[in-house]
């Protein structure tokens, strides 16, 4: 079947099987390797990627209800310049091994984008679909907190 | 060799340390967060690549009659199937009990018996269902208090042929395949003469290490004969020398194979070792010219790579009134499932220091590796350690209270120190185990009781020490390479793994502190075995003490080489010479400032327009000169099988809703001690990450099997680990700095250490609360509700 999908700002036409899943599609057609294979059943997050600025688990969307459909990924959040929120993930280390970290920094961006100065709940909530086993998630949260607190300096 | 501590000079002369100690941040961030970084399944291997499938065994233990595979063959897109007639070798880290494939028998439930190579992955998963076995179903053993009982079935009735490291024991003809003992004194006097004396028996479940990224790995053997598999590893050195130990036959030698380990999404010790990577290596033999690669699915990833073992342990221990102990007695039985080759070295290091960070005079240790027919145990963050101290520290709470003494009291009174002789007569070496423990206490407001406005709602405190060892070899070792380029940056070249930990970031710390560099101006990438030197393991919390000891005597040679040259043209005396600003100074000569851009490639032109120097390279190696696994196997006495001890204290705040016995951690601290905290960050980094993963287990985790061996809980949705909701509302991370004498700048590991503490402390602050000892782990909510309505109060 014949898809045109957005991922990252360039529009693909793919063809894809009926039973393809996203994940696999931007990983073996596209190259966009971000998006990882952690447990194909929509438990671990680490192929979460934003479906038109929503976080989703690419590995229960199928290629071709994405048709038409905007795909952004950790490749295009910082493309030309780290986000804040990176920024703050790489001094904060907020990451060790950084196989979810994809993952959880589209999680945490979602998140900023509908409430720019969250709570330390409303960051758990947010990053709970996101399984992380390296950093006990407090340095994780310390980073999206602190991107809250400077949109809140910015704009009081 | 040249000497050990040069810090102690380029600090005296600078006054502080420039890029040790400090929270410089970590060279491998910019990779991870951007998406940069890749992870063996991201690698390409163009249009040629197969896909391997497993076919597994669904029995326990059965001897395999016959295995058909012609359907497989023909089904679409199947290039071949394998099985284990065409590998019929045995292999193993520490004991050859293990095989590529299954020969003859099945021995837990998954085993693989056969694979299937096809063009693409689910035509490699499809065919698998096509093989056809057929089997003679054995009496399956499952719990290894039974497996030792006389009588018992056997496993490995080959036992006694297998290869072995000197240090293991197995009793062939039994299910025990190694006993670690240890006898020092004498135990039954010391009960007979104590004031009080307790004994209890202590459970602890398998457990999985879910890494988020399961293993994979790709095996490629080109038509020029050289074998090259890619894995997701913390041990590329051992891999290659266990591939081609284990595929020696074909004709490879260590040449001839080449490991290459990409960034690693988590391992601990889950990765260490072979698990799956030897069937993808051997696979790739099999289709000459084409990559193959294994990923194992997430279920695959909890039933056929190592666990943790569960262990069985009987505890007896001794004390006088004034809080004294005098004797310990500990039986651990350890469910180590169907092959050993690796975890019986958990069994042993657990053997050695089952005592936990005390001083006592008479002890007797049995630690015995039990033979089941349950998935391989093997190594997780602690090696026996994290098993054995839930019993133990439970245990000593309890022995505290009988006497009426505080617990901090009765730890502190008994907590080892530098020069106190350990279970097996080496002495122990300098810690900072006493002020971890006040400090911990002091973090968690020891002594101070504390109510909760809601009634129903109690609090409790909890302590527990913690102490752990390298368990290795007792010759393993590490090397380093560094390399000095035009801009007077640096390359260093090692075989650790970064695993998240942040070592390749230390590794920089210490190369630019010897070398007055900016951490930014040195880079460290992770390892090719053709090109990088030796290191036997990324395990074992060793590589920040011995892989920077290799990186710092790597950096000494290049700085002498370059003192050399300077010597050569200026003739400054080297021991005037000194490294500070990318520049070479001299103590006599204040206005010397050579930098090192201007000659670590090119060299120096003289007078007479000739040059001396050159590329300046420079290599180091480290091998633990002082240690011997030679220890009498009846008492485990005589040798100095251990490097030395990393030591530290937890303590736990928590509160209990005793209407449904959930368990809420409002604190949690942990003190450990570094000896000197290369990059404080980074330490604290794996305090919280370990806090929070011990607390899984006492919390949240255990693996759970049916009567027949078949694990139950094979996925995130039936074997919870925590999520960001799962976490204490406050982490304290505490770094306590008593030097090693001979680690780097006075350094020693802590990685699996912050996981050890965890379980014991809230099994102590639930009796604090309850007054409720519960001896087994997990600590559910369940078993916390049941135990609320059962007691009096």
């Amino acid at each position: 079947m014949q898809v045109t999908i957005t991922v990252n700002g360039e529009s693909w036409d793919l063809d894809v099987a009926p039973a393809d899943v996203l994940l696999d599609v931007l990983r073996e057609q596209i190259g966009v390797k971000s998006p990882k294979i952690g447990c194909e059943r929509g438990d671990c997050g680490s192929c979460t990627v934003l479906l038109d600025r929503r976080t989703v688990r690419s590995c229960l969307v199928l290629a071709v209800e994405v048709e038409g459909h905007e795909v952004t990924t950790v490749e295009g959040i910082g493309a030309d310049r780290l986000s804040d929120l990176q920024e703050l993930f790489i001094t904060l280390n907020s990451f060790q091994c950084g196989f979810c970290a994809p993952g959880i920094v589209l999680s945490a961006t979602e998140l900023l984008d509908e409430n720019p100065n969250p709570d330390r709940h409303d960051v758990q909530e947010a990053l709970s679909g996101n399984l992380c086993r390296c950093t006990g998630y407090e340095p994780i949260i310390d980073a999206v907190l602190a991107v809250g607190q400077r949109s809140g300096e910015v704009t009081p | 060799m040249t000497t050990t501590h040069p810090f102690e000079a380029e600090a005296e002369r600078n006054g502080e340390l420039n890029a040790v100690g400090t929270s410089a941040v970590r060279i491998d961030g910019i990779d991870k967060i951007s998406g940069a970084a890749q992870f063996v399944d991201d690698l390409d291997f163009g249009p040629g690549l197969l896909h391997g499938a497993v076919v597994e065994s669904p029995h326990a233990y059965a001897r395999i009659v016959s295995i058909d595979t012609s359907k497989a063959e023909d089904a679409p897109g199947v290039v071949k199937v394998v099985t284990g007639q065409d590998f019929p070798y045995n292999f193993g880290m520490y004991m050859g009990d293990r095989y590529i494939f299954a020969q003859g028998h099945v021995r837990f439930v998954g085993e693989q018996v056969a694979g299937v190579i096809a063009r693409t992955h689910r035509q490699a998963v499809q065919a698998a269902k096509l093989v056809e076995v057929e089997y003679e179903v054995l009496e399956a053993l499952l719990d290894p208090k039974e497996a030792v009982a006389d009588g018992a079935p056997l496993i490995h009735p080959d036992l006694g042929e297998y290869s072995h490291v000197p240090w293991f024991f197995p009793k062939a003809g039994t299910n025990i395949a190694h006993w670690r003992k240890i006898r020092k004194g004498d135990t039954e006097r010391a009960f007979a003469e104590a004031d009080y004396v307790l004994a209890d028996t202590y459970r602890v479940p398998r457990y999985a290490h879910c890494a988020i990224e399961p293993h994979v790995t790709v095996g490629k053997l080109d038509h020029a004969g050289r074998l090259t598999v890619w894995t997701a590893s913390q041990s590329p050195h051992t891999q290659r020398h266990l591939f081609a130990e284990a595929l020696a036959p074909l004709g490879f030698s260590h040449k001839d194979v080449r490991v290459i380990t990409p960034y690693v999404g988590g391992g601990f010790g889950g990765k260490a070792g072979v698990t799956m990577e030897v069937i993808g290596a051997a696979m790739a033999t099999a289709v000459k010219g084409h990559p193959v690669k294994l990923r194992f699915t997430r279920e695959q990833e909890f039933y056929n790579t190592y666990q943790r073992q569960g262990v069985v342990a009987e505890l007896k221990v001794g004390v006088m009134n004034d809080g004294t102990i005098t004797a310990v007695e500990h039986t651990l039985y350890w469910d180590a499932g169907a092959y050993v080759e690796y975890g019986a070295n958990v069994v042993n290091a657990a053997g050695l220091s089952a005592t936990g960070p005390y001083r006592v005079p008479n002890i007797r240790n049995d630690s015995l590796c039990v033979y089941t027919n349950l998935p391989p145990g093997g190594p997780y963050r602690g090696f026996g350690y994290s098993e054995f101290h839930f019993g133990l520290e439970s245990h000593l709470d309890r022995v505290a209270a009988a006497i009426g003494m505080d617990p901090v009291d009765f730890r502190r009174k008994n907590a080892i120190v530098e020069g106190d002789e350990l279970s097996y007569g080496a002495h122990m070496n300098p810690s900072g185990l006493l002020p971890a423990i006040d400090e911990t206490a002091s973090a968690i407001d020891w002594g101070v009781e504390e109510q909760s406005d809601d009634p129903n709602t109690v609090i409790g405190k909890g302590i527990a020490l913690f102490w752990k060892a390298p368990a290795m070899p007792p010759n393993a070792s590490s090397a380093s390479f560094l390399k000095f380029n035009e801009d007077g940056s640096v390359n260093v070249s090692v075989s650790g793994m970064e695993l998240g930990q942040g070592y390749l970031t230390v590794m920089a710390q210490i190369a630019a502190e010897v070398l007055g560099l900016p951490v930014e101006k040195v880079r460290v990438e992770t390892p090719d075995t053709d090109r990088n030197p030796y290191e036997w393991q990324t395990v074992a919390s060793h590589v920040t003490w011995s892989s920077g000891l290799a990186v710092e005597r790597a950096a000494v040679e290049a700085r002498e080489k370059i003192f050399d040259v300077i010597h050569q043209v200026y003739g400054y005396e080297d021991d005037t010479l000194y490294l500070a600003d990318e520049q070479v100074k001299c103590t006599t000569d204040p206005d010397f400032a050579k930098p090192l851009r201007d000659f670590v490639i090119d060299g120096i032109q003289t007078e007479d327009g000739t040059w001396r120097g050159g590329p300046i390279v420079a290599s180091g190696k480290f091998m633990p000169e002082f240690t011997n696994a030679n220890s009498d196997p009846e008492t485990g006495q005589g040798g100095h099988p251990n490097v030395h001890y990393t030591v530290g204290a937890c303590g736990m705040v928590i509160e209990i809703d005793t209407h449904t016995g959930r368990i809420f951690v409002r604190k949690a601290a942990l003190a450990v001690d570094a000896g000197k905290a290369i990059n404080p960050d980074l330490v604290r980094g794996q305090i919280t990450g370990g806090l929070v993963q011990g607390l899984a287990t006492v919390l949240y985790e255990d693996m759970r099997f049916d009567e027949d061996g078949r694990l139950l809980n094979p996925n995130f949705t039936d074997y919870k680990i925590p999520t960001a909701f799962d976490i204490p509302d406050e982490m304290i991370p505490i770094i306590i700095e008593v030097p090693q004498p001979d680690g780097p700048f006075g350094a020693r590991g802590v990685g699996e250490h912050t996981m050890i503490g965890a379980a014991p402390a809230i099994a102590n602050a639930v009796f604090d609360a309850l007054g409720v000892r519960i001896t087994s782990m997990p600590i559910t909510q369940e078993k916390v509700a049941q135990a609320v309505s059962a007691s009096p109060t």
